[in-house]
């Protein structure tokens, strides 16, 4: 099968694919920017205090998690114009890619934040710190070490979501790939290249883990 | 207006419904398929020979390392060019149970290394062949082990079953977006569909945070 791939046309669509695998990665960082700012806040309201403002975030978090991006995707698609907001694809994608992963992001810092022991909190509530100095000062900088490496893979997941975002007809990797199956009939070799772009983003993902996972154990020792 | 909608929504229910059956069916068949099918990716990856378990990585990554979309579309384009016709459904099902398997097999090899060695030397000193051990000593616990993360892969399965709908496979996501073209409120059909992943989806989210909460101690 990958015998007979004809190189050929890859590479006369290479400037495509170069636009394409750029998109991918702009929508990725820009939704990876987002869903970060979003998961600080629904994490913060998840574990406050405030009863009510909990249940926001709580509700937040479940509601995304029990959904598909794809389901979510298509509620902003065909929701939003409904209510007299008019964005194009592009952006729909992105604030769709950030509210979806945002949840994830929310859970992975809240499990680096439980994992801090318990007396921490009480020395600190014992030395008179409010609750955002408790948080600035003494709970983030321990909570963030142990989320890096969630983080990275949901960066991963997040990458590989944004295929979805063809799906509303934003132009990436796949609308790229599908591009050459239908000008040219060959899925094949439209297909392979854009496997290989996304495979190319998920190798230096996972390098850069192992590089994080790498560091933290000489640094620890 | 919005009465109206929610009455021609009302009608569509059969179609929802049917949509709704094909998802859990379309997630309980792969996840079947991915676990008989993870076990063995497990073990090969956990087997100590160092060119399977290579071999099986490199595979697993492939799968992990590209977006489903494009799986589904090699199952469902590419497979008919080397003379493996599917229907929809079956490239689907092929997809997906290749996907669950893939990070089924890595979470199960997790859960193998984790349980601690002395297990597995008690086993062997007491006379075990290999697969009475791996079958009474190392599987139940690694099972043990990896229980909440096993959950969460399930949640995660019901949810990539939504993609399959990109090669027209009628599941809960496909229903929404044929009903949509005709009733023009994205907010009110895609939150029923949502509703419908919710009613799958939220008991196993619940189940998860309990096996969790058993290995935690709750602050704040």
């Amino acid at each position: 099968m990958l015998g007979n791939l004809n190189i050929r046309v890859i590479s006369e669509y290479l400037p495509d694919l170069w636009e394409g695998f750029l998109n991918t990665l702009m929508l990725s960082a820009a939704g990876f920017t987002g869903a970060f700012i979003i998961g600080i806040i629904a994490c913060g309201l998840s574990i406050q205090p405030v009863r009510w403002l909990r249940g926001v975030g709580v509700a937040y978090i479940d509601l995304i998690r029990s959904t598909p991006l794809l389901a979510q995707l298509y509620f902003l698609y065909f929701g939003l114009p409904r209510l007299g907001v008019l964005l194009p694809e592009f952006t729909i994608g992105i604030i769709a890619l950030a509210l979806n992963s945002g949840a994830y992001i929310a859970e992975i810092i809240r499990s680096g934040i439980l994992s801090i022991p318990r007396g921490q909190f009480e020395a600190a509530l014992s030395s008179g710190f409010t609750y955002v100095q408790r948080m600035r000062l003494i709970v983030l900088p321990q909570a963030i070490r142990p989320t890096i490496s969630p983080l990275i893979g949901q960066a991963i997941v997040l990458v590989k979501d944004s295929s979805l975002l063809s799906l509303i007809s934003v132009v990436e990797l796949i609308r790229v790939g599908q591009k050459i199956a239908l000008d040219r009939f060959m899925p094949v070799e439209g297909l392979v290249a854009t496997a290989v772009g996304f495979l190319v983003i998920y190798y230096l993902l996972k390098a850069l883990a192992a590089f994080w996972s790498h560091f933290n154990r000489t640094n620890s020792q | 207006m919005i009465w109206f909608q929610i009455e021609r929504l009302w009608n569509y229910w059969p179609i929802l419904l049917k949509g709704l059956g094909m998802t859990v069916s379309l997630s309980l068949l792969s996840l079947v398929a991915g676990m008989i099918v993870g076990l063995i990716f497990a073990l090969a990856r956990t087997s100590g020979n160092r060119w399977l378990s290579g071999i099986c990585g490199f595979y697993i990554d492939l799968f992990r390392g590209t977006p489903f979309l494009v799986q589904v579309f090699i199952c469902f384009f590419i497979l008919p060019a080397v003379g493996i016709e599917l229907s929809a459904f079956s490239a689907g099902v092929l997809a997906l149970s290749n996907l669950s398997a893939c990070f089924i097999g890595e979470i199960i090899a997790a859960g193998i290394n984790a349980v601690p060695r002395g297990q597995n030397e008690a086993a062997i000193a007491s006379g075990f062949t290999h697969s009475q051990k791996l079958r009474l000593i190392i599987l139940p616990q690694a099972l043990q082990i990896v229980r909440p993360t096993l959950v969460g892969q399930f949640i995660l399965l019901v949810k990539d079953s939504s993609v399959v709908s990109a090669i027209g496979i009628m599941d809960l996501t496909r229903s929404g977006w044929m009903i949509v073209q005709n009733i023009p409120n994205g907010l009110l059909v895609f939150g029923v569909v949502g509703l419908g992943y919710l009613i799958v989806c939220y008991p196993m989210i619940y189940l998860s945070r309990r096996m969790e909460r058993g290995t935690q101690s709750p602050i704040l």
